[in-house]
């Protein structure tokens, strides 16, 4: 398999005034991967999640998605007094997209807690998706003069809930399905964007053993059936070493291990930080 | 229910709609209070539709519709005024130079009124939507309040005719020749709602719901929340600048204090109790609040007797009271508005029924079984 890099960030720092969440972290997925991010409560996963997506303007660093700078930052204004990283004055622009157009460049995310449309129904929230890549206007929209497009992106939706199982569903609310199925919703909202990566913060929290297990299935079957590289935030040690290829093991917003699930297990720092010891 | 019978059924509602409407028109003088309450309803749902749009299906809590309103009525006001009447009514200050020779039909005037409302939203909008919820509400309750001032300031004499308001607005007139003024309203009222209604249901109103879901997840779905906001507000506001102008014409002369505080208030009150995010329920809520207060009311403001007893409380103002006593129960019974979130649907109609029924057969089997046991 020729490694050609999906998503690759350099230098990544946030820094919160004093504090800094994530410190000069380096990291790539490459396409079809499955990539894990792990580390204790706190280490600043979620925030390395929020600067890839945009929601977070990253202090210092750049992010590619396929090669093409999307993200890129330079400690200015009342950052540049309180950064201490190391690679000050390296970058020198601000691309600092919002977290729509980085979804329109093709990366989706999941979210910790759930966050659905909740009074909405399953056929909805994954509808509402398709809106971003809408070409009629505001008016043949209202006048219904493009019910060739409106007609399309239902029978995707259609399509997409009927690969992922939420078919019978797809009139209830979205909060009135069971938790696990509402993770599945989820994720097929995202899907729904038609991403080459996919995030996914902690989708297995809260299911049990039987329910994860199935989740590692479906993770597992998404991917090849989208095409998808996968960088996947989880705190289940049997999830993200059943599926994952590559981890990344973050403490203190610093990286402190990566490599292949047996080598982050039987890396002494790694146990120190996070796994414990037996 | 399938989808013919739903559509036989909304072509009779619609029909018999038209007929009571055309009775109250037949068999009423033009006096009446029947009228005027249901043209003022009208105009209300249109206003409260409007509100809704931004509050219930946007989800951004504004308290500016009584200033998008008066610029509307406004305006209305200032480019329909007809020539040889302005005269009259500028006759303190004059009328500045341009308008002077200015009289517009009344569908021109109704257009751009909505397009100044919508215009001031777009300029507003800029700054006033990056603030989120409780503060937003006050930025637009700001604006609503500036407006107000604004057009009775004396800068703007020769304009707004200052703190004197505007007369001899036109009321309204024959539509072609063959529809009776009196039904012009109706007309422009469903028109606006409809467009409203069909905004909704198309892929943009679906954004909408989104952002008033989850700001946050409808951004990471690609939605962009700073257009989306915009267009929802500039709309609602072109939509409240028409019932503005038509609320102009239904009352023949404008003042500032023809849109106080209050009138967002009241529209906020028709929205809340018809529920927030149904348009439906706006247009129902519309007619029996306007109704409720206007009319049905009345009776509670002159001091009646029974008999010789006089019945107590009664005196001007009292009507008040027990309106404000009925929204409490409204809104203490049905928390979430007479529709909730819900559009007015046949099927809910013919559940509502079919549940009645068979609760009452359950009822019925009970009463049987009871017998039976004793």
């Amino acid at each position: 398999m020729s490694k050609e890099s999906v998503l690759r960030a350099c230098d990544l720092t946030m820094q919160f005034g004093g504090v800094v969440a994530v410190n000069n972290l380096n990291m790539e997925v490459n396409r079809g991967e499955i990539v894990g991010l792990i580390g204790p409560n706190g280490a600043g996963k979620t925030t390395v999640f929020n600067m890839i997506t945009g929601v977070y303007a990253p202090t210092n660093g750049e992010i590619y998605l396929n090669g093409k700078l999307i993200v890129e930052n330079y400690p200015h204004g009342r950052m540049k007094d309180i950064y201490n990283g190391q690679n000050a004055g390296k970058y020198s622009k601000v691309l600092a997209p919002t977290p729509d157009r980085i979804t329109k460049m093709g990366v989706a995310r999941t979210f910790q807690n759930i966050r659905l449309f909740k009074e909405l129904s399953v056929f909805e929230n994954v509808l509402i998706a398709k809106h971003m890549n809408i070409k009629s206007n505001l008016l043949s929209a209202t006048l219904m003069l493009n019910h060739k497009e409106e007609k399309q992106m239902r029978e995707e939706t259609m399509e997409l809930l009927r690969i992922l199982g939420l078919e019978k569903n797809k009139d209830d609310i979205a909060t009135s399905l069971p938790y696990g199925k509402q993770r599945h919703l989820e994720i097929a909202r995202a899907l729904a964007t038609k991403p080459q990566l996919l995030l996914l913060d902690e989708p297995a929290a809260g299911m049990n053993p039987q329910e994860s297990d199935d989740l590692m299935h479906f993770i597992g079957r998404i991917r090849s059936d989208f095409n998808l590289s996968i960088l996947m935030i989880e705190h289940h040690m049997q999830v993200v070493m059943g599926v994952c290829e590559r981890i990344y093991v973050l403490d203190y917003g610093t990286l402190i291990a990566e490599g292949s699930p047996t080598q982050v297990q039987n890396n002494p720092k790694v146990i120190e930080a996070y796994l414990g010891v037996d | 229910m399938t989808k013919k019978s739903k559509n036989i059924c909304s072509v009779i509602a619609a029909l018999v709609l038209v007929v009571l409407l055309i009775c109250s028109y037949e068999f009423t003088s033009s006096s009446s209070m029947l009228r005027s309450v249901l043209q003022l309803g009208a105009i209300y749902a249109l206003a409260a539709a409007s509100m809704n749009l931004l509050n219930g299906v946007t989800g951004l809590f504004s308290l500016g519709q009584a200033g998008f309103m008066a610029v509307g009525a406004y305006t209305f006001a200032i480019f329909t005024i007809p020539v040889e009447k302005k005269a009259g009514v500028y006759y303190l200050y004059g009328v500045a130079d341009g308008l002077s020779d200015i009289a517009l039909p009344a569908f021109f005037g109704l257009l751009i009124a909505g397009l100044m409302a919508a215009l001031l939203a777009a300029i507003i909008g800029a700054p006033v939507l990056r603030l989120k919820s409780d503060y937003f509400a006050i930025a637009t309750l700001g604006f609503a309040e500036i407006v107000r001032i604004l057009v009775a300031s004396s800068p703007f004499n020769r304009i707004t005719n200052g703190s004197l308001g505007l007369k001899a607005i036109p009321s309204f007139s024959n539509l072609f020749g063959v529809i009776p003024a009196y039904f012009v309203p109706f007309i422009v009222v469903a028109v606006c709602i409809s467009l409203m209604v069909l905004l909704i249901k198309s892929s943009y109103g679906r954004a909408f719901k989104a952002i008033r879901e989850d700001e946050i997840a409808a951004e990471a779905m690609g939605i962009n929340l700073a257009k989306h906001k915009r267009m929802s507000f500039i709309i609602s506001s072109f939509f409240a600048g028409i019932s503005g102008a038509l609320l102009a014409q239904f009352l023949g002369a404008v003042q500032s204090t023809t849109f106080p505080l209050s009138m967002t208030y009241n529209i906020l009150l028709i929205v809340v109790i018809g529920g927030m995010g149904s348009i439906t329920g706006s247009i129902l809520s519309a007619f029996l609040v306007t109704a409720a207060k206007e009319w049905w009311l009345r009776f509670l403001d002159v001091e009646q007797f029974i008999g010789d007893f006089q019945v107590p409380f009664l005196r001007t103002g009292f009507r008040m009271v027990v309106f404000s006593v009925i929204l409490m129960v409204v809104v203490l019974f049905w928390r979430r508005g007479i529709m909730g979130n819900k559009e007015f649907s046949w099927d809910s109609v013919y559940h509502f029924f079919t549940k009645k029924k068979k609760k009452a057969a359950l009822l019925a089997e009970d009463a049987e079984g009871g017998a039976v046991n004793e």
